[in-house]
């Protein structure tokens, strides 16, 4: 094969950062695949434009998603792109790997496509790009029986994702690996054969940080959280005084509750407990001498998407508080979403995340049929329009014109 | 032999290292002795360590292939990726670390993207894999973070700087939660092709698709019709039909919104919001866009408080002073006028001239 130029991307392999270009080159050395597209982009640069064809469905025996199928819109100059479909693969809880797995993922990829990947895809797969339709059937196969499974794609449950938790974090409230790899598993069926309105996204956060971003890209968001006192201890405070580190201006005075106090005499820090909305800030200036308090568990927002089509949402709170043990099998959890996507099954439109859906028929009417109570957790602040609905059942009706036995006397 | 269906994702913990079996759950706190090397210390008196180095995300498998190299000889064969797509090397041994860092610096490796930095950007496929984008997402990304490197290894700014990048308005990652969303936008809209249209579009969900209801059905044609004047160029109706191609090479470009944030510390998570409508998808480079973006950090860097994510620093000030030191226009583009614009609007008489 002669060597084509690609004197825009060329100046990409400059600089500090390292390159997609020297990436795609490299995996060019042995994929006919990777060269094309290498010249495709380089089109595009010129062009500013994309050269994929819409859409594309294609998939494995037994699935319903979990590969996006992608062809170049000028086959005839190339060929080798004229299918490049990216297969989705189910990464492990924290994207914690040993070097033999990486291998194997890279062994097979080799065999059988461009030999490039997305390590990782925004939701969290391991994303292989480009392959032909003939290969993904044989793909799954080898990496199924190298103990691998297809994630997400499509109007199902997609690929779930954490934080690295109490694998190597302070702050965790509840195991979020331990959490993602069960409930994942729970979810198989919903994961593989889509069957819902739309996507629906389950992120895991051990803590109000939010490393993830639960909050605002996972239609159920769990983020960690405790319910009894933080936990200070006033020694490491003094060490901290000593090293002269601005207790009172950078933690005191940022604490959005003002529920910190800190008496230089003393060097101690107090906590008015019930005050506190655990936004993290304290903890984290201040890692070594304040933690979270004992009696953990997580939070559960739902609703979290992004722009198309009725604006960005944030996930809004469902459940203040709800357990997340591993004893329990996470129990109160995987019960509480089976409703909520019964709910939603049974209300949404078409192509209407569940955020969309709870927005148009209100968040009252989500809350009673999912049976989830009303408290004042879930809103900033009360409604300000007086325009109630009130269950017309459950009114007086008796001597009204309500009940059709009147009309007359109202009428006078 | 037939594929075992529903068996899930490798299980997790035959991919941790030992230093993680034996203190799971039990670490204590964490300190970041240099940019790029976090050391967490457990309970039990174990350190690790833990050396982020910056990640493409496009890669190919022989980058992941010499990441598993580096990982065997000072990891003991373990290494994790992070939510933003970095690589992190787990080191149980302390005396191995020095020994790591000296090799990824031979080696060319980026070390940094810890604490007040800005780490990798979330990005998405672009012009390399996807079919509805405005400009490329790998491109940008890659130009950004050569402009702005000295941020990534260091720690020299008033609090972390997340990025995000999406190239379409589907918004694929975290462009609207970060505390600067790059996003492709079109601004001009779709050319229908009527024949597609009656060969293969369900009509009523692409009339479905259209935040602004600026398609009806034509049953006379039975194709669809667009009015143009209350099109925004979101492109959502091309991804629901090919019939309606939106791409424009002169016309699509980039658009800058900042102030986003997910975490809880301080302030609620709150979105990104548009400071720029528009600039072009002048590749390979995209000077332009590097420009805007390091005209922002840096007047950010000036002004703000130590501790102060971007976000908080323009609500601290007031948008309106956010313009008049940025010198950036402003213009009605950037005034909301989608579902829940009322809101942001100041219905207040405090404001700063």
């Amino acid at each position: 094969m002669t060597e084509k130029k690609t004197p825009l991307l060329d100046e990409l392999e400059k600089g500090k950062w390292p390159s997609f270009v020297t990436e795609i080159k490299r995996a060019a050395v042995k994929s006919p695949a990777s060269a094309e597209l290498l010249q495709v982009l380089e089109r595009s640069y010129a062009e500013r434009r994309g050269h994929w064809k819409h859409g594309g469905i294609v998939g494995v025996r037994g699935y319903g998603g979990g590969v996006i199928g992608r062809y170049v819109d000028e086959p005839e100059t190339y060929p080798n792109i004229a299918e490049f479909h990216t297969v989705r693969i189910n990464q492990p809880s924290g994207f914690f790997y040993n070097t033999k797995t990486l291998r194997t993922i890279c062994d097979l990829w080799e065999k059988h496509g461009s030999g490039l990947t997305n390590m990782h895809g925004s939701t969290g797969d391991v994303i292989l790009l480009g392959c032909k339709t003939e290969s993904i059937q044989p793909i799954f196969d080898d990496y199924s029986e190298a103990g691998f499974d297809l994630g997400g794609s499509g109007s199902c449950l997609r690929t779930t994702n954490c934080c690295v938790g109490p694998g190597r974090c302070e702050h965790a409230c509840y195991d979020t690996l331990e959490a993602c790899y069960n409930i994942t598993n729970e979810f198989m069926d919903e994961l593989h054969r889509p069957m819902w309105p739309y996507k629906s996204k389950i992120k895991f956060s051990g803590c109000a940080n939010d490393c993830t971003g639960a909050i605002a890209r996972a239609d159920i968001s769990v983020i960690g959280t405790w319910r009894d006192s933080l936990r200070i201890d006033q020694n490491a405070i003094k060490e901290y005084a000593a090293e002269e580190f601005p207790i009172q201006s950078a933690v005191v005075a940022k604490c959005p509750t003002h529920c910190l106090t800190y008496n230089k005499e003393t060097q101690e820090l107090s906590v008015v407990a019930e005050d506190c909305t655990r936004c993290n800030h304290c903890i984290n200036l201040m890692p070594k001498a304040i933690q979270a308090g004992k009696e953990k568990g997580a939070t559960l927002l739902v609703g979290g998407k992004s722009t198309i089509v009725q604006s960005a949402f944030m996930s809004s709170v469902v459940v203040p508080f709800m357990k997340m043990e591993v004893e329990d099998d996470f129990e109160e959890f995987k019960d509480t979403v089976r409703r909520i996507w019964e709910w939603w099954d049974e209300n949404g439109k078409t192509r209407e995340r569940i955020g969309e859906t709870i927005f148009r028929l209100g968040m009252g009417k989500f809350l009673r049929e999912t049976e989830i109570p009303p408290v004042p957790q879930q809103v900033f602040r009360p409604r300000a329009n007086p325009y109630v609905f009130w269950n017309q059942e459950e009114l007086d009706q008796s001597g009204t014109a309500m009940d059709g036995s009147e009309v007359k006397n109202y009428n006078k | 032999m037939a594929a075992k269906l529903d068996q899930g994702p490798p299980n997790y913990k035959e991919m941790l290292p030992p230093v993680i079996l034996e203190n799971y759950g039990k670490w204590k706190y964490h300190e970041i002795p240099r940019p790029g090397v976090l050391k967490h210390v457990s309970e039990t008196g174990a350190t690790m360590h833990s050396v982020r180095v910056a990640s493409p995300r496009l890669v190919s498998i022989d980058f992941v292939r010499d990441l598993c190299v580096i990982a065997d000889e000072y990891c003991e064969g373990f290494l994790r990726f992070t939510t933003r797509n970095n690589v992190e090397f787990l080191v149980g041994d302390e005396a191995k670390l020095n020994p790591l860092l000296a090799e990824l610096e031979a080696k060319g490796y980026c070390v940094g993207g810890t604490g007040a930095s800005i780490s990798n950007i979330i990005h998405t496929q672009g012009w390399v894999h996807c079919h509805t984008p405005a400009t490329d997402a790998s491109g940008v990304v890659k130009a950004v973070m050569d402009d702005l490197y000295e941020y990534f290894d260091s720690m020299k700014l008033p609090a972390k700087l997340k990025m995000g990048l999406a190239c379409c308005l589907n918004m694929c990652g975290s462009t609207h939660c970060s505390d600067i969303g790059i996003v492709g936008v079109h601004r001009t809209p779709p050319r229908i092709d009527h024949d597609k249209i009656r060969k293969g579009t369900e009509i009523p969900s692409l009339v479905a698709s259209c935040p602004t209801g600026a398609i009806r059905p034509d049953p006379k044609n039975k194709s669809v019709i667009v009015n143009n004047d209350k099109c925004m160029y979101c492109g959502n109706c091309y991804t629901m039909s090919p019939a309606m191609e939106i791409y424009d090479a002169k016309n699509d470009g980039i658009a800058i919104l900042i102030g986003g944030k997910v975490s809880n510390a301080r302030s609620a998570p709150s979105f990104s919001r548009m400071v720029i409508p528009f600039l072009p998808n002048n590749a390979p480079r995209w000077p332009e866009t590097t420009k805007a973006i390091r005209d922002i950090i840096e007047l950010w860097i000036a002004n703000a408080h130590k501790g102060e994510r971007l976000g908080e620093w323009v609500e601290r000030i007031g948008w309106e002073r956010f313009f008049s030191l940025s010198g950036l226009p402003f213009s009605d583009m950037l005034i909301d006028d989608y579902i829940f614009a009322r809101e942001t609007f100041r219905t207040g008489a405090a404001f700063k001239y």
